[in-house]
């Protein structure tokens, strides 16, 4: 059934009437995406290749029942946009800009803390369940159908290796890309519970990489909660110490962080990694095999 | 709201760009200056001494004339360990100011050149905590610690004497009570009444400061007391949000540009990502996670990385352009390693960027193309058809990797 995005995803665009928004709100109707709505203030009334653009999310929910958001807003009116959706009764929400203050994040964190609402990114690709919905910007012609969940914090990366396993025939339940900013919406535990949950995912590719502690988190939920088999691939093993790597700032600040200290953690706990894509996609094609 | 005593996993007092606890990576955020940090620190009614800015001896001198004697001559550089590389000394006449400003103006610590002296009043020091508050960015919320186990780097507090580290979360929704700042100082076991209350009106205040300038950092790292009971910030590592900058131009004006890598500096210019490495290897990839990736796939080939560079998401055929000239700048450079993966990066429009920029600049370092995803094939033709001798193309990212390692070689 793959998870967060699928055939009763029913999905508003708050930015519709923007380049990138309505760029990739139609990629994603032209996917199958069920696209009721789009939301961009005084501009209610308008349509995006028949997609009915409305003033709020409110009026766009009364009218269509849309019950996902895809922000493509600017990055000082993006929490705001995400704050409207959840007022809204949204339930899940999929941030895709960029730049978003790291406070803002903070706050809006706590706002949802312990409710129903599903927050993914900010600054992440979105989520894609080839065959039935995609929401963001993953390539989806990259990906094929099939039993294994894909979670990274990157987004080329998950790419990369969407294409290596789909060369070895192996297709996917659903692609999350979840973010690198310093606060996202949902971390690799959360999406990891979901697939946990899910019947269409026998397997999941969890790709990190560098800074932070999130992958050594998943690896004791991993062995304490999952029973479906996980591989992990994380980036940046040959990075010098102290630099800052592109997006999310991966950071290394002395040992831990590390690429090897997060693979020790994984296999600690009985995941395999890989150290290139490549060895990655390898690993699952073994497991799906075996 | 939870409050933990726990020994944190990582904490980099040394890393200006590093974090404190549990707190993880850091996005691109600013560093701060001592000195600007402290001038935040006064701004938000945090005691600090009295000091002046310095660029050569001749002003340190001016700068202590107008303090008094003595003084503590502090290099301004963006990273720690400064006291251990001599960048820190007291000077108790003018003339002492002016030698000890010579000798660190010019240093080189950790790879950092000090051209700036912050002059400050040199404070007697009976006792030294430390206070910071920073992103957790596990826990999603702001996180307190603080030590009366001051003054030493906060990783050997950690490591050595773990109950000494009291760490209290803040719900931001809430904001900062003045039970936080009591439970810190109660907790972290301070006794004497009036050091109490100084010091939770310095937590209060630090908090006010880290939300009013959307700060990851703001560490106090000696927070000190002197022999008549006062207690003042006698060192500041301060970082703020480079994604809210846009609300703060004050904060955006602090940059210190002369202070990073030059190369790195021109990137930023031009909108690319690129981090200096040390190999012969230039990398190129769109994505931060598939450049990262290729820079560990030439390195597992047996080759140096040069170094990183991310097209970023757009990847138009100027952006390639732009980012092979920073690339180039580099004299190490002998062979570059393209890894794209179009999706919304479209392989045909960096093919373009690639021939632009090889006909623009007489590029003839050897150039290995991986092309992969949107519009692949329209790409790798555009690259065929141009024929050109010192530009060729793998399929996949580990042959890519080797070809480039060969040929630097």
């Amino acid at each position: 059934m793959a998870i967060l995005v699928d055939t009763e995803t029913r999905l508003v665009v708050q930015g519709l009437t923007g380049s990138e928004g309505r760029f990739h709100g139609l990629r994603n109707r032209s996917h199958g995406t069920n696209v009721v709505a789009g939301v961009t203030p005084g501009k209610g009334g308008q349509d995006v290749e028949g997609i009915p653009v409305f003033d709020s999310v409110a009026a766009a929910v009364a009218e269509t029942d849309a019950n996902t958001a895809m922000v493509f807003v600017p990055a000082p009116f993006a929490a705001d946009a995400m704050y409207e959706a959840i007022g809204a009764g949204i339930g899940t929400v999929i941030c895709i800009t960029e730049g978003v203050p790291a406070h803002e994040m903070l706050r809006l964190h706590a706002f949802v803390q312990g409710g129903d609402v599903r927050i993914v990114g900010p600054n992440c690709p979105g989520a894609l369940s080839p065959g039935k919905a995609n929401v963001g910007i993953i390539p989806a012609e990259i990906f094929r159908e099939g039993s294994i969940g894909l979670v990274s914090r990157s987004g080329t990366l998950t790419y990369q290796i969407g294409h290596e396993l789909a060369q070895l025939g192996l297709g996917c339940s659903t692609i999350v890309g979840i973010g690198g900013d310093p606060i996202v919406g949902s971390s690799f535990i959360d999406v990891l519970g979901l697939f946990e949950a899910d019947e269409q995912t026998k397997q999941v590719v969890m790709v990190g990489e560098i800074g932070g502690d999130e992958e050594e988190k998943a690896a004791a939920f991993i062995e304490s909660e999952m029973s479906t088999p996980v591989v992990g691939y994380i980036a940046g093993f040959t990075a010098p110490p102290g630099k800052t790597m592109g997006h999310a700032g991966a950071i290394i600040s002395g040992s831990a962080g590390t690429a090897e200290a997060k693979k020790e953690a994984l296999e600690a706990r009985g995941v395999r990694v890989g150290t290139t894509p490549t060895e990655a996609a390898q690993l699952v094609a073994e497991l799906a095999r075996a | 709201m939870s409050e933990e005593r726990l020994k944190p996993r990582r904490c980099s007092h040394t890393c200006a760009d590093g974090l404190h606890g549990s707190s993880g990576r850091l996005a691109r955020a600013l560093d701060l200056h001592e000195y600007q940090g402290k001038e935040l620190f006064r701004q938000h009614g945090i005691p600090v001494s009295e000091g002046r800015l310095a660029l050569g001896p001749s002003e340190a001198r001016a700068a202590a004339d107008e303090l008094g004697y003595p003084v503590v001559v502090k290099a301004q550089v963006l990273t720690g360990g400064r006291g251990k590389a001599g960048g820190i000394k007291l000077a108790a006449t003018a003339d002492e100011v002016e030698a000890r400003a010579g000798e660190i103006l010019g240093m080189d610590i950790r790879g950092h050149v000090v051209t700036r002296l912050w002059i400050e009043r040199a404070s007697d020091i009976e006792r030294e905590y430390y206070l910071s508050l920073t992103f957790d960015r596990s826990g999603k919320k702001p996180l307190f610690m603080f030590t009366t186990q001051g003054g030493m780097e906060i990783e050997e507090v950690a490591a050595t004497n773990a109950d000494a580290l009291v760490r209290l979360h803040v719900d931001p929704l809430e904001g900062c009570h003045p039970w936080h700042a009591r439970r810190l100082v109660y907790d972290g076991g301070v006794t004497d009444p009036s050091e109490q209350k100084q010091i939770a009106a310095i937590v209060q205040k630090l908090y006010d400061a880290f939300v009013a300038t959307e700060a990851m950092l703001c560490e106090i790292n000696p927070l000190i007391v002197t022999p008549d009971g006062n207690v003042r910030a006698l060192d500041s590592k301060f970082s703020v949000d480079d994604n809210a900058l846009f609300r703060h131009p004050n904060l955006a004006e602090l940059r210190d540009v002369a202070a990073s890598d030059p190369l790195e500096v021109l990137a930023r210019e031009k909108g690319v990502t690129y981090v200096k490495l040390d190999g012969e290897v230039g990398v190129l990839g769109n994505g931060a996670g598939l450049t990262m990736a290729s820079v560990d796939v030439v390195t597992f080939a047996g080759g140096r990385p040069a170094n990183f560079c991310d097209l970023g998401g757009g990847g138009d055929a100027q952006g390639v352009v732009d980012a092979l000239e920073v690339i180039t700048r580099d004299p190490q450079v002998r062979a570059i390693f393209f890894n794209i993966f179009g999706g919304i990066t479209r392989c045909d429009e960096v093919a373009r960027g690639i021939l632009q920029a090889v006909g623009q600049m007489g590029l003839e370092l050897p150039i290995v193309v991986r092309l992969d995803g949107t519009n692949a094939d329209e790409g790798r033709r555009i690259l065929g058809e141009a024929a050109l001798p010192n530009l060729s193309t793998e399929a996949t990212m580990l042959d890519g990797a080797r070809r480039a390692v060969e040929l630097a070689a």
